[in-house]
């Protein structure tokens, strides 16, 4: 009984019913879902459940493995999480969209075929533009739907690569797919888009910190940590990620040190480590991808964090531009010692959970020989320290004191968001309980002298480096501004292109209206030339004159007639 | 926006000392200088040569993260609009 229901269904059903509840009943109501989807979790055997037979194919809704255990129960943890976030929102928009979106997700980790993948792909577009359209902006609306034509273009993808995968190998199964076919490399395009690959990664930076405060929470766990799991089951070993992982872990952090907007930052910098998981799936050994799975739960965790500490930000002060925030360490110390947790685990300290999952890919990377993607990786470490890790702290809380005057987070935001700190810091301290639910079995033991120094090392000087470059005035000040990345293509060229071409058919349609009025008004002269009333016939002429016309034509006739 | 102006007046805060910048600073050095020198007291397993260097880890962090932050810095060049520009 207990493996007819999909997990995702728990959530995506109880979206709908929590609407019908009242104020403090729908709240319990909502935190106990995920706890129940979690404790289904713990009872499921591993195998394939929940079949459907659907016009001649068989839908699989549930299939348990450990690589769908494992994102599965970490959604769990992010659904329950967000949802304390997000306790003292009113709008049942917010809170449906988010727990459908959560659902949704799950559904599609879940999925053990590509059609059921598809179906649920495409409802986290759908559920989870709400969370984008509920700030209720015209801004926001543009912003959403840049957003929903790129995530269900996404899903169209994958759908037609299914199809096509289909007629390949007649199969709609969803395990190892591979670059080796159409349909496969369809498929990877589409899984690409969901997870920011290089080129196709702006709608990320576009439309995370355009949500609302709590919306962002929820949408930093899913759509990008669903794609990665969807790389790892479909395309593990696959050589092209390794570099196109490493393209993500470096340039974004660029775009990260001169962005103003400090959620932007973070989605800058939750581009940059998915780059680390492609990385790891593509080099594809039992430590990569183990690498690769643990360091998504790392991920969510402390990403969320992240967002979470900007978002009670946001919301006390109303401004996230780092421009004009700073010193509100004063007002919100545990906002700020929380925001500091979060930043410690993803630049990877000693004690917090980026250190004992980020060099499992370092180290599967360097085993496997790859020395350009490990120094990228080892440099994109220092980079990531450095945006994220200081920067967001040092501009929000630090730096100049902007006067902000505000009250510390609501509550259920600091509930929430020290649960996540802990968690944080638990994967950092005691890593086994983690690795027990990774993949494959772990061989890797993280706390050794040599790497605990040498990432004190890289973190130390990291920070030296930009206490100097403070402190001689180089470093870039924060700015009101716009930075251009590929958005600019669809958000300005394309436009602007569009724009002269229509103008182009205008002014075509006025040359053509033009030639046409000198052509009907060429005839129109001719024809009151020749007919007018003053023209050459219309003139009265006398009765010899037309005398003379008949005798010329009978004699021109009698002349043909004897020819 | 709620702001409290009274919420925070009055307490002094040991960062706002002057002074207080400085005495971080310097012991980040401090650390930095330990750690840098920490090399030699254990045995390095490396997976590659360059990792044998003295404090490798050190000098890496260091040169790449100002060469992170000043070519960012030139980036803003190419990059950098009005903060309505798509508006």
């Amino acid at each position: 009984m207990i493996e007819a229901t999909p997990p995702g269904l728990i959530l995506i059903v109880g979206a709908f019913i929590s609407v019908l509840l009242p104020g403090r009943v729908r709240n319990v109501f909502m935190l106990i879902l995920p706890i129940l989807g979690f404790w289904q979790l713990t009872q499921l055997e591993h195998g394939l459940h929940a079949q459907v037979e659907l016009f001649g194919q068989t839908l699989t809704l549930l299939r348990v493995d450990k690589l769908s255990l494992v994102f599965g129960y970490i959604f769990f943890i992010a659904t329950e999480l967000s949802i304390i976030y997000a306790l003292h929102i009113k709008d049942p928009v917010q809170q449906v969209a988010g727990l459908a979106y959560a659902g949704a997700a799950i559904g599609a980790v879940f999925a053990g075929d590509l059609i059921s993948l598809f179906v649920f792909w495409e409802l986290t577009a759908i559920t989870s533009v709400f969370l984008i359209w509920a700030v209720r902006t015209e801004h926001a609306l543009n912003v959403g739907l840049r957003y929903l034509i790129i995530q269900v273009g996404s899903g169209v993808l994958l759908l037609t690569g299914a199809l096509v995968l289909r007629h390949e190998t007649g199969s709609i199964i969803f395990g190892h797919i591979g670059i080796e076919s159409l349909g496969g490399i369809l498929i990877f395009i589409s899984f690409g888009v969901k997870a920011a690959f290089p080129l196709l990664h702006n709608w990320l930076q576009d439309a995370y910190p355009e949500a609302t405060v709590t919306g962002t929470v929820f949408l930093s766990a899913f759509t990008t940590k669903l794609a990665i799991y969807s790389l790892a089951r479909g395309y593990a070993g696959t050589e092209i990620l390794i570099w196109i992982g490493v393209v993500m872990t470096g340039f974004p952090i660029f775009f990260a040190v001169i962005e103003n907007d400090l959620r932007r930052v973070l989605a800058y910098s939750l581009n940059n480590q998915l780059g680390f998981m492609v990385v790891g799936i593509g080099i594809g050994t039992e430590l990569a991808i183990n690498g690769a799975a643990s360091h998504a739960f790392a991920h969510i965790l402390y990403k969320a964090l992240l967002f979470m500490s900007m978002g009670a930000v946001l919301l006390r002060t109303g401004t996230m531009n780092g421009s004009e925030l700073g010193g509100l360490y004063k007002s919100m110390p545990w906002t700020t010692v929380l925001c500091i947790i979060g930043a410690a685990s993803i630049s990877g300290f000693p004690l917090f959970s980026g250190f004992v999952t980020k060099s499992m890919i370092l180290t599967a990377a360097a085993e496997e020989g790859y020395w350009a993607a490990w120094a990228v990786l080892l440099f994109a470490s220092a980079g990531v320290f450095h945006h994220s890790g200081i920067k967001i702290p040092f501009f929000a809380f630090f730096a100049h004191d902007q006067g902000h005057r505000v009250k510390e987070a609501p509550v259920n935001m600091l509930v929430a968001m020290g649960l996540a700190a802990a968690l944080c810091i638990a994967i950092g301290v005691y890593p086994e309980p983690l690795y027990a639910l990774l993949p494959y079995p772990v061989n890797y033991v993280p706390y050794t002298t040599a790497h605990v120094i040498t990432m004190l090392q890289l973190l130390a000087f990291a920070a030296l480096a930009f206490a100097v470059l403070m402190r001689t005035g180089l470093y870039p000040p924060e700015l009101r501004s716009t930075n251009l990345d590929t958005d600019w293509v669809y958000r300005r060229l394309a436009p602007n292109l569009i724009r002269s071409f229509v103008k182009g058919l205008g002014e075509l349609r006025d040359e053509l209206a033009r030639w046409t009025q000198m052509g009907v008004g060429f005839i129109l002269d001719r024809a009151f030339q020749y007919y007018g009333p003053n023209s050459w016939l219309a003139r009265t002429w006398p009765i010899g004159g037309s005398a003379l016309c008949v005798l010329t034509l009978l004699g021109g006739y009698l002349i043909i007639y004897f020819i | 926006m709620t702001d409290h102006p009274k919420s925070n007046d009055g307490k002094k805060y040991w960062l706002d000392r002057p002074g207080s910048v400085d005495t971080v600073f310097w012991t980040l050095c401090g650390t930095c200088a330990t750690l840098f020198f920490a090399d030699a007291f254990y045995v390095k397993h490396p997976h590659f040569e360059i990792e044998y260097l003295f404090g490798f880890y050190a000098v890496f962090g260091f040169v790449f993260s100002v060469g992170l932050v000043l070519s960012a810095k030139e980036l803003r060049r190419f990059l950098k609009r009005g903060d309505d520009y798509y508006d």
